[in-house]
């Protein structure tokens, strides 16, 4: 067989028919579901009297919706209400294994499914959600899909799909200090743009990409989709089978060790043929904010609010323009000039421990400014547990930060966490989109431990001249 | 889902690049357990003022385009959340067919899934077809799905590919998943060889 990339391996070991024009069924081995894609789903299931093919390879949990304050007495917005329970009512109905609000292993979707070890190498994985491209830290094939999607993998666990291109995005060399898997992952996409990805199928690779911890692969591949890629991968090592090993629902015993033994086979093949390379220097990669409304307008910290006019592209400067008046900046502004109102850290990209351990160090012994309100929404039941026995939460609350329960909360502004028009977030998420954060609420994307600087300063700050990291 | 074989209507313009699935419909629709009825909340933020009436600027509110059944946009269209909220809205307007020169995959997917048809034209020929659609209501467009032309008002014809699996789903309005269900023998035995080739798939506890 001639050589294959890992995104060909797992492909090939999951065709289960091709069609005659090369459409083909693909197993699914994962389905994560949350409330606000899948009520749809489960009534389509109903109305034609179908089952879930297999309801043990699917786990439910509530995040999208669920207020960030204290859950025990229930919720009160009736519409987020009914959402949560008809999940609960659906999940109990067809048989699947479901999370609710006050287990402590409820949180975001794409947090809790390698938490629990249900994400593994070599899987396929879906999830009605488009920040599913996370799970490909582990060198899962994982991509968001739709609702009626959600329903054909319930039916049949299978998806039909067509097959992507072969990317490589080659990092060479070392990330330099105070540069972060977010600053790469934004980094990235400022260079290939967010419909770079398009048709196709990220593996990460290179030194810089080794180097990363498994909760900076899931940032790094949680963006993929900002990318416009179906998926990002990376190949499996040592830290994804010391991450995964004892994890509840990971395998045990001999599986195992026929699993590692597998999973050691996923990495593509010297002379494998991509599709597109795309090559950056891991040197020049500098912390990095976002500017506009687009995840593509990213820029280093260092550098200052670019003129629309200099875009080549007419439909780019048109673009540009509508994002300057959007978040309310002049052209020529010093990226580090500008102030904000507020800040968040949370969400799939970045709510996991290591993220709240980036924050706690630049806060430590600090004060957040006056005129800025910050809150941390934990990833997870668990990330929130671990932190409060690691004392980063006392760190974080004697700085000034209110620390909530888990959930996606202000990433996408559907509880009540969100952003009043014209207010500026300096915020850990994935998408600055108009009115993402709330109405005519301004996003500037940015890492955890720039976040925290910004908490500090009260605005836009290279993370680098406060600590010595 | 609907077919589609033949289409004929006026097409909106919507000259943006990276139109997102937020701005198509944004979160406050999303709380619904329903697909219908989410054509009043399409392109909310863009369409309604503060107060709740019509932003008369928007091309949806122009007298021409209230019954547009194509849609033009700018690159990269339904980029973002895979929210199939957006296809339902588009469709539940009147939308079934969106031009354009690239749309994000799970957006394409999600839309062919609701009996829409994406076409994909080169940037140039977009931008044609887009000061076309600006002439308003006498401005027919329409697309033959069996032939793969999409008629612009001028004559011009334009050819555009799709996957042939796709278009005969939606030529014949045909439902996937019974489809799908169909190769339950050949699911079957999938399952079969893959469990026994490597029985750590199965969840533990």
């Amino acid at each position: 067989m001639s050589a294959r990339t890992l995104y060909d391996k797992i492909w090939d070991a999951h065709v289960v028919s091709t069609e005659p024009d090369g459409t083909c069924l693909i197993y699914i081995d994962r389905h994560l579901v949350h409330e606000v894609t899948s009520a749809q789903a489960f009534s389509g299931l109903r109305h034609n009297n179908r089952q879930i093919r297999r309801p043990e390879l699917t786990l439910a949990v509530v995040d999208h919706n669920i207020p960030t304050s204290d859950r025990s007495q229930g919720i009160d917005d009736p519409e987020s209400k009914l959402q949560i329970d008809t999940l609960r009512s659906n999940t109990a109905e067809f048989g699947v294994e479901y999370f609710d609000a006050t287990d402590v292993r409820q949180g975001i979707v794409h947090i809790i499914g390698p938490e629990q070890g249900f994400t593994l190498p070599g899987t396929t994985v879906v999830c009605g959600d488009s920040h599913t491209a996370t799970h490909g830290a582990f060198g899962a094939l994982a991509h968001g899909i739709g609702t009626s999607e959600v329903e054909h993998v319930l039916a049949s666990q299978t998806l039909l799909q067509t097959k992507s291109k072969n990317m490589q995005v080659l990092i060479k060399g070392k990330l330099q200090k105070g540069v972060t898997a977010k600053d790469l992952t934004l980094a990235i996409i400022a260079k290939t743009g967010t419909a770079g990805g398009t048709g196709h199928v990220i593996e990460y690779c290179g030194e810089a990409i080794s180097d990363l911890s498994m909760e900076g692969r899931m940032t790094l591949c949680n963006m993929a989709i900002e990318g416009g890629a179906r998926a990002g991968l990376v190949a499996p090592d040592e830290k994804t089978f010391a991450y995964l090993k004892g994890r509840p629902k990971a395998p045990k015993g001999a599986d195992w060790d026929a699993a590692v033994e597998y999973w050691k086979t996923l990495k593509s093949d010297e002379g494998a043929h991509y599709d597109q390379i795309v090559i950056l220097e891991a040197k020049d990669i500098a912390p990095v904010v976002t500017w506009g409304t687009s995840p593509e307008d990213a820029l280093p910290i260092t550098g200052s609010v670019p003129d629309p006019q200099s875009f080549e592209d007419e439909h780019k400067q048109a673009a540009a323009k509508r994002s300057l008046e959007y978040m309310g900046l002049t052209a020529g502004t010093s990226l580090d000039e500008i102030e904000i109102d507020k800040v968040f850290i949370g969400s799939c990209t970045n709510g996991r421990i290591e993220d709240l351990r980036a924050v706690a160090k630049v806060v430590e012994g600090k004060k957040i400014a006056d005129r800025v309100s910050a809150m941390v929404v934990p990833g997870s039941g668990l990330v929130k547990k671990q932190a409060e026995e690691e004392g980063i939460a006392d760190i974080l609350i004697a700085a000034g930060f209110d620390w909530r329960e888990p959930g996606c909360s202000m990433c996408l502004g559907m509880n009540p966490d969100r952003l009043k028009p014209q207010e500026r977030c300096a915020s850990t998420s994935n998408r600055n989109f108009e009115g993402r954060q709330g109405h005519g609420g301004r996003t500037h994307l940015m890492s955890p431990a720039m976040a925290a600087a910004a908490a500090v300063t009260g605005k836009l700050t290279d993370v680098r001249t406060m600590v010595d990291s | 889902m609907k077919a589609l074989k033949e289409l004929t209507g006026v097409a909106a313009p919507l000259p943006m690049m990276n139109v997102d699935t937020d701005m198509i419909i944004p979160k406050q629709y999303l709380k619904t357990i329903s697909r219908d009825g989410l054509g009043k909340g399409l392109f909310h933020a863009m369409r309604y003022h503060d107060d709740g009436t019509d932003n008369p600027d928007f091309v949806l509110n122009r007298e021409a385009y209230k019954n547009a059944s194509f849609l033009i946009a700018g690159d990269n269209f339904g980029c973002g959340s895979s929210r199939e909220h957006a296809a339902w809205a588009l469709e539940d307007f009147g939308i079934r067919c969106v031009i354009a020169s690239s749309f994000s995959d799970i957006f394409y997917n999600n839309a062919f899934k609701n009996g829409m048809l994406l076409i994909k034209l080169p940037q140039d020929a977009v931008d044609t077809l887009t000061a076309q659609a600006e002439y308003g209501s006498n401005a027919k467009f329409s697309v033959d799905l069996e032939s793969q032309i999409l008629t612009a008002p001028d004559g011009t014809e334009h050819k555009f590919e799709l996957d042939e699996f796709k278009k005969h789903c939606l030529l014949n309005g045909l439902d996937e998943i019974a489809l799908t269900l169909e190769k339950e023998n050949t699911i079957a035995s999938f399952e079969k060889s893959s469990t026994q080739n490597h029985s750590w798939l199965t969840p533990a506890n």
